[in-house]
């Protein structure tokens, strides 16, 4: 924390991921994790449900592939361990294990990959009450360190070459999804008959 | 199913496409029975938006017969419904505050991007209307998809004819809410700029909601006739100078309330990255800008303006000083269809609002490009084009 910029921002009652110098957040995130580099994606949404419901709903890990476009499937192990399967370009799927690494009930999930993942990652998701009447809201903090040569590629895809753009579309899912009970899409069924 | 279909600037085109099916549970299949052309297709008509892709289905004024329904509908099969241009989600905390215009689950995460970057939040889902906006298919068209079938589509009863309800999706709301919008109060004159099926309507409905007085702006002979035939006294602003007929026929205090149904050539989705944004902007924000400008220079110190014409990128040159220095208030915004579509359908029903006078020509949906191409070059004569998908197979 010896950069100024980082401590201001840490101060700050702002989401780390509104740092002015975000960077030199990142740098830090990494330098403590012994990450060659880190890039940080974060994203606030306001649900329109209580907080224990949508803590309850991201706890069981199994329903974030409802919404995560790319997630296959998460598999929970044992109670702070799961197993994510991300479907990746050209048939691929990279791999990790995710450890809880702090749970406050209906409050904060943090989590961290577990030695040997695909790709290096930590987040967090704060689960905060909105203004009365408007629900709760919710900040998604996640970090990870890209990766160079052929997998770092496909993790670039895979992010839509804009983690933040994946993130925020990830949240306007979930959104969606417990708000309305469904997730938007112009798209037609795969099943309609073309031509 | 035959559907008009968008390949460019004035090149729409009658094609055979996929029927729609029922894709989330809340979602209806609506078998068309009467759409219309809105002035606002003439901008995708002009290639003014961006986020088009050729072969994207046109039309967000229509209504028709239920036909087919997810589990998660309210609706039933053979019900006659007319459909809002603004598609809601119902839950969200914008459509709970009524301003359905502002729902955020409407559009799919992936097509929210453009509107963050435009307008610094993403913009709700509307039918046939860019993929800024969802990239829904619209209902020009023999059968349309409704997401939130359960929220949007109002039920008409027997007795009522398509051609009395069919602008509830749109332009009598749109028109409704800008007159609303001006907080009319006893005595109270009301300009308004452009007579359009939005100006017509505000006219319309500014009478109803108790103004004193309306004042109609245009230069089109048959719209003022129409403007006159409602009950508004008229300013052709070729013949005339807009602030000082004003300024005259309101006794020297200038209007009330002011509605800018004009809006900008260059509309609410002409933006699809910053780029863009500002390229489209600049170059259409001198000829239409000046609407805005003449109302806040005319309207009376402490009035109120009412902005239901439709702008998209930034405007220069606005007369802040006006603004602030005669303490105006501003109320604009693209209609929370939903909410005026009960009280709408009484009035309709009661005899007290009938929108039929607006309609000039109707044609089968297989003409539809030649009723794109008469709206966009005789809008003196060509008020609103109804389309019927029907005509055609009767014709057959």
């Amino acid at each position: 924390m010896s950069d100024e910029s980082i401590a201001r921002a840490l101060q700050s009652d702002a989401p780390l991921t509104a740092a002015v110098r975000q960077r030199d957040v990142a740098n830090a995130v990494a330098e403590e994790r012994g990450w060659h580099e880190a890039a940080l994606v974060g994203r606030t949404i306001t649900i329109n449900r209580p907080r224990a419901e949508l803590y309850a709903f991201w706890r069981d890990f199994r329903n974030l592939a409802l919404f995560m476009e790319n997630v296959e499937r998460v598999t929970p192990g044992d109670d702070r361990r799961s197993h994510w399967v991300v479907r990746a370009p050209a048939g691929r799927t990279v791999e990790w294990d995710s450890i809880l690494t702090e749970e406050v009930e209906n409050e904060l999930l943090a989590w961290e990959s577990a030695e040997g993942a695909d790709i290096k990652n930590a987040g967090r998701i704060e689960f905060r009450d909105a203004p009365p009447g408007r629900g709760t809201q919710i900040t998604a903090t996640i970090v990870y360190e890209p990766l160079g040569g052929d997998l770092g590629k496909l993790v670039a895809k895979l992010f839509q070459k804009e983690p933040k753009i994946q993130a925020r579309r990830e949240l306007r899912r979930f959104k969606q999804l417990i708000e309305t009970g469904e997730i938007s899409t112009a798209k037609t069924s795969d099943a309609a008959p073309q031509g | 199913m035959r559907a008009l279909t968008w390949h460019g600037k004035h090149d729409v085109r009658m094609e055979t496409v996929p029927d729609p099916k029922i894709v989330n549970p809340r979602d209806a299949i609506i078998k068309i029975t009467s759409t219309a052309i809105c002035g606002s297709d003439l901008h995708l008509y002009d290639s003014m938006i961006p986020s088009m892709e050729k072969g994207d289905i046109l039309g967000h004024e229509f209504m028709g017969e239920v036909v087919e329904t997810g589990p998660g509908s309210t609706l039933r099969k053979g019900q006659r419904v007319v459909v809002p241009f603004v598609i809601a989600c119902g839950q969200c905390f914008h459509c709970s505050k009524q301003q359905f215009s502002g729902c955020e689950n409407s559009n799919p995460a992936e097509t929210q991007d453009l509107g963050e970057i435009a307008y610094g939040t993403a913009m709700t889902g509307l039918f046939g209307y860019s993929h800024m906006t969802g990239g829904y298919a619209g209902g020009q068209a023999e059968y349309v998809r409704v997401p939130y079938s359960d929220v949007g589509p109002i039920v008409i009863p027997d007795g009522l004819d398509d051609e009395q309800v069919l602008f509830l999706s749109d332009i009598l709301p749109t028109g409704w809410m800008a007159a609303e919008n001006c907080q009319i109060e006893p005595g109270d004159t009301v300009a308004v700029w452009g007579c359009g099926p939005v100006g017509l309507f505000s006219i319309q409905s500014a009478l109803i909601q108790g103004a004193h007085k309306v004042i109609a702006i245009d230069h089109h002979p048959r719209r003022l006739e129409l403007a006159k035939s409602l009950g508004a006294q008229v300013i052709n602003y070729h013949d005339v100078k807009v602030r000082e007929a004003l300024m005259a026929m309101t006794g020297g205090i200038g209007p009330d309330a002011c509605i800018d149904a004009v809006g900008m050539e260059s509309h609410g989705f002409s933006i699809d990255n910053v780029v863009d944004a500002v390229k489209v902007a600049t170059r259409l924000g001198t000829d239409r800008a000046h609407v805005l400008r003449e109302v806040l220079m005319a309207c009376r110190t402490g009035g109120r303006v009412s902005i239901p014409g439709v702008y998209g990128g930034v405007g220069d040159k606005i007369p802040i000083g006006a603004l602030m220095e005669k303490g105006l208030q501003i109320r604009t915004g693209q209609t929370h269809v939903h909410k005026y579509l009960r009280p709408l359908l009484d009035l309709i029903g009661e005899g007290v609002i009938d929108t039929t006078f607006l309609i000039s020509h109707r044609l089968p949906l297989e003409r539809a490009p030649d009723g794109y191409k008469m709206f966009k070059e005789d809008q003196n004569t060509v008020t609103k084009v109804v389309l019927k998908p029907d005509w055609e197979k009767e014709a057959a």
